[in-house]
């Protein structure tokens, strides 16, 4: 029939569009949703690995130099002297702001297209059967979460009242730390934005699994024992740390 | 026993809705909840009224038209069955009980509590079948199946396509009716020919119509068949290698 020799052979005069793979799997939910947990997964990560190296503060100085100046310190010149000072841990950062990035801009734009998928609300009493208050509360535990890294970054990154403690000092990251959590509303809120925390990691910790097909019924079950087990993990510590030095514990 | 109703009425789809109050009298606890919507609507015929429109065709629990939110649960308060088969017994004497329709963007009211499902039809059209000539039957168990994907591929297909899933879930989202659907033909030898195109195209098409999921596993206890959230996660996976396969040397792997 009509091969390319036809004369009246309809030419295409334009080719079809096509996205990159990865533009045309993030512009479908079920895309963004692995986004979600690929991007969730370097944050969980970043979360423990922020939250063993600050244990460091329990330990005792070195030659007069608390140990945690010299975890920064150490931070600052990883893989130096391979690669310059400070490189790789900006490499490292990132990595975070995209994996953050990402992330915020999935949940938000999901909630857009779930807005506009259930205008009308239900009249009667709604009876939840299976979401819990982690699950159902997850848009305000992340805001809550994106106010308190404000905060955190102003007070013991860059150091701007009234965030930062009077004394603060780049580089003196245990003084900091000490000064900050000596003020008590301090503490409260840190406390606070851990609480926040706890029922986002709870559910994000399971609910990745799900996104990214992760399902075996030998398994299933594991899934929310790792998520619990994932929340205290990085909850507990957080907690315990502000308030030692409220307390007097640490730095008295 | 004796209830008072509180019903979603709407005469049409661009008509405003609101919910009317009838006292319903004398009703027999062994009567299913549509048994009760039928006598309400002969008195109200009786009366001179509109009767309440609402969907229902095998009431036996498997043709998947009745389904409404009775007391802000799809299906009402009994979990695992359709609205038909739910029935009073369930329900105390002097108990007031709130009927509305689904609520969805995908689901507009057609008329007090019927709603349009017609976009669960879209996203079949897409990809929910297999394409095989016809001609003669072939011999029954001429491609072998292992009886536990079988029975699995069964869980799926179990889907009655009510829309209880999209209904129960707070961001209205079909990705529990998808997934069954995909999950039946995907699992079997018979839908492996059409499984990336078909994964891709139904889920793409759900989206246009629907929220997503945000794994809240409502759907699951909504569903009338049980039908588990262990499908959502078999799709999100064939979403992803749907993406990445190269499907001109399909046939060389799996």
């Amino acid at each position: 029939m009509g091969g390319p020799d036809r004369k009246d052979e309809l030419v295409a005069t334009e080719e079809r569009r096509r996205d990159p793979w990865f533009v045309d799997f993030y512009r479908s939910a079920v895309g963004k949703k692995w986004v979600m947990a690929l991007s969730g997964i370097v944050l969980l990560g970043y979360l423990v690995a922020h939250m063993i190296g600050n244990l460091k503060v329990f330990l005792p100085a070195v030659d007069g130099v608390p140990e945690l100046d010299l975890y920064a310190q150490a931070l600052r010149s990883l893989l130096f002297p391979i690669a310059p000072h400070g490189v790789v841990l900006w490499i490292l950062r990132v990595g975070l702001i995209i994996a953050f990035l990402l992330h915020v801009h999935a949940a938000y734009s999901l909630t857009i297209m779930n807005r506009r998928a259930r205008p009308v609300d239900y009249a009667g009493p709604r009876q939840y059967l299976a979401a819990n208050y982690a699950s159902r509360t997850m848009r305000w535990s992340g805001v809550i979460v994106i106010l308190f890294v404000i905060f955190h970054l102003a007070d013991l990154t860059w150091g701007i009242q009234p965030a930062a403690p009077d004394s603060w000092e780049h580089g003196q990251v245990y003084a900091n730390f000490i000064a900050t959590f000596s003020r008590p509303w301090v503490t409260a809120f840190y406390v606070l934005a851990q609480l926040a925390l706890a029922p986002h990691i709870f559910h994000g910790a399971w609910s990745m699994f799900q996104s990214m097909g992760v399902n075996h019924p030998r398994f299933n079950r594991w899934r929310r024992y790792f998520a619990v087990a994932l929340t205290a993990v990085i909850v507990v510590p957080n907690v315990i740390m502000p308030l030692s030095v409220l307390l007097g514990f640490v730095g008295a | 026993m004796n209830i008072t109703l509180q019903v979603w009425r709407q005469e049409s789809a661009d008509r405003p809705g609101r919910f009317v109050t009838y006292q319903v009298t004398d009703i027999e606890p062994d009567m299913s909840f549509l048994e009760m919507l039928d006598v309400l609507n002969e008195r109200l015929i009786a009366q001179g009224e509109e009767p309440i429109a609402f969907d229902h065709d095998c009431r036996e629990g498997i043709c998947g038209s009745c389904g409404v939110m009775i007391d802000g649960l799809p299906h009402g308060p009994q979990l695992g069955t359709a609205t038909c088969q739910l029935h009073m017994r369930k329900f105390r004497d002097g108990d007031t009980i709130v009927v509305e329709p689904w609520r969805a963007a995908a689901f507009p009211v057609i008329k007090d509590l019927v709603v349009d499902r017609s976009a669960f039809d879209k996203i079949i059209e897409a990809g929910g079948y297999i394409s095989v000539d016809t001609g003669s039957a072939p011999d029954a168990n001429l491609i072998p199946v292992p009886k536990e994907v079988a029975d699995t591929a069964f869980d799926a297909a179990a889907c009655i396509g009510c829309g209880a899933c999209v209904a129960a879930c707070p961001n209205g989202a079909a990705n529990l009716f998808t997934a069954a659907k995909v999950a039946h033909l995907n699992l079997l030898p018979q839908g492996q020919a059409e499984r990336w195109r078909r994964t891709e195209a139904m889920v793409e098409t759900m989206e246009q119509y629907f929220g997503s999921c945000t794994n809240h596993g409502e759907c699951e206890k909504a569903c009338p068949k049980g039908i588990s959230i262990d499908f959502i996660a078999m799709m999100n996976r064939d979403y992803a290698k749907a993406k990445v396969k190269n499907r001109r040397l399909l046939s060389q792997s799996n």
